[in-house]
């Protein structure tokens, strides 16, 4: 058995297929995987991401401390609530692990990790944070509602009444505390709406409540093409600790800039740009039919490549993937499928946003 | 527990096959097989006009979650393919046992048939996995 949310009894009684994901009981769907992607990109849908790992970190040396740690710059979070999202790297210039980091005070930022890397993500920030005497404080009593899609808020609003607090008036990648709740404008899906937050003892109650208002429960399935259309990257599949985030398409996430600001990986980072990155992460739309997965081989003018995420993307009808490729490849190329090579085109992430199709 | 027709031949690997009055078979993948593979979104199925062999792989069918092979269930020739399944791919999981059928096939010797697990035999395969 597995580490189980305080959401699983409900998953079970709502008919869940549950699956095992990075060691924890999660429902893959609970019926119909296509509907619920189709769901969120049309109205609301909720997703327990209660296995995420919420880590708060404390000091006054905090904002030092995560300026070294992470590639992007948290010195240009000045709101309080706005977040960043970043790859945190080895020296090798390797991905640890992506991750959402929210400026709460200037001696507070509360990060938001995987669930698969969580020990070693843990064991990371414990290594380094001593010497910036910062406190490593994981937040096992907080569990996780992700309302998505374009009726998530209003929806959210609804089922929450005044608990809601401040979170209506929330810009986008922003957080607010309202009472026990912390609910932020985030997601993994391409979609508008929150993150939210809520005791372990709560999480049931504000599921049941969000399902009175018809936000319908949705699986790890279409959390995954939802985020493969929004071009949104997976960790341990589009990038992880033997790639950069520059041959991961994740080079906007990266602040070069201030130069004297050193971190964790940085002159790896700088010997690659300066060297030539060699490869890089694009978007495939499969012209044939067919469906496009992960490890199939990429054939471009400028050589071979292979296809880190890819699936049958259900807003568009068709198969879409993203690919390591080499440097330059643009337009046409070839995907190797049960040894037949398709059609493919070389797109520019994402696929899908806000309900719409992204792609010609 | 899945539906699991009477009149129905059946193999290990979750393929069904029915006997048509003018002596070829109807092929198709049982309810409890879609039901594992999830929403249908691919359907590759084999030319007419192909001898197979018997647990020969000849078509795939592809869910959002992943690609699985058919495997002939008697050696024969492939005599008609479901091409409806090429727009309409969660025929296989709407009806499995009807318009989402796959390929029909000549057996090479009619006698094959019945090598096949009979309903009892496929249920017990099942309730063996779900175990």
């Amino acid at each position: 058995m597995g580490n189980r949310t305080p959401l699983y009894e409900a998953h079970v009684a709502l008919g869940a297929k549950m699956v095992d994901f990075a060691g924890w009981d999660m429902p893959i769907h609970y019926g119909s995987q296509i509907e619920e992607h189709h769901q969120v990109r049309s109205d609301a849908g909720m997703f327990d991401v209660s296995h995420m790992c919420v880590v708060d970190l404390r000091g006054a040396r905090v904002t030092d401390f995560l300026r070294y740690l992470l590639a992007n710059d948290v010195a240009r979070l000045t709101v309080p609530g706005k977040a960043i999202y970043s790859c945190m790297l080895n020296e090798r210039g390797g991905v640890i692990d992506d991750l959402i980091v929210y400026y709460m005070t200037p001696v507070w930022f509360r990060m938001v990790v995987n669930a698969g890397t969580r020990n070693k993500d843990i064991a990371w920030l414990r290594r380094q944070a001593p010497s910036f005497d910062v406190e490593v404080d994981v937040q096992d009593e907080l569990a996780m509602i992700a309302v998505q899609g374009p009726n998530a808020r209003a929806k959210a609003q609804a089922a929450l009444g005044a608990r809601i607090g401040a979170a209506p008036q929330l810009p986008r990648f922003a957080a607010v505390e309202s009472g026990k709740l912390f609910i932020a404008r985030t997601g993994y899906t391409g979609e508008d709406g929150y993150e939210i937050m809520v005791p372990v003892d709560q999480a049931e109650e504000l599921w049941n409540e969000l399902y009175a208002q018809e936000v319908k429960p949705c699986g790890l399935g279409a959390r995954d093409t939802l985020r493969l259309e929004a071009g949104m990257n997976l960790y341990g599949q589009d990038m992880d600790e033997d790639t950069t985030p520059l041959v991961s398409g994740l080079t906007w996430t990266v602040a070069f800039e201030p130069q004297d600001r050193d971190f964790i990986g940085r002159p790896v980072l700088e010997a690659q740009r300066s060297a030539g990155v060699p490869q890089q992460l694009v978007g495939l739309v499969l012209e044939d039919k067919g469906v496009l997965r992960s490890h199939q081989k990429v054939y471009t003018a400028q050589g071979e490549g292979e296809i880190t995420s890819g699936t049958f993307a259900p807003s568009l009808g068709r198969a879409v993937a993203l690919a390591r490729v080499p440097a330059g490849a643009v337009a046409e190329c070839e995907v190797e499928i049960r040894g037949k090579r398709l059609k493919a085109r070389v797109v520019k992430p994402p696929f899908v946003r806000n309900g719409q199709s992204c792609i010609d | 527990m899945s539906n699991v027709p009477a009149e129905l031949k059946y193999t290990k690997t979750h393929e069904w096959v029915r006997a048509e009055s003018d002596g070829t078979v109807t092929i198709g993948i049982t309810e409890h097989a879609q039901d594992l593979l999830g929403d249908m979104v691919f359907v590759e199925l084999p030319e007419v006009g192909r001898v197979l062999k018997s647990d020969q792989d000849c078509a795939v069918v592809e869910s959002v979650k992943a690609a699985s092979d058919v495997y002939a269930p008697i050696a024969g020739e492939v005599v008609g393919a479901n091409d409806v399944l090429a727009d309409s791919p969660e025929l296989v999981n709407k009806e499995p046992y009807g318009d989402g059928w796959l390929f029909r096939m000549k057996p090479a010797n009619a006698a094959d048939l019945a090598g096949l697990l009979d309903a009892a035999g496929y249920a017990a395969v099942v309730a063996e996995e779900s175990h």
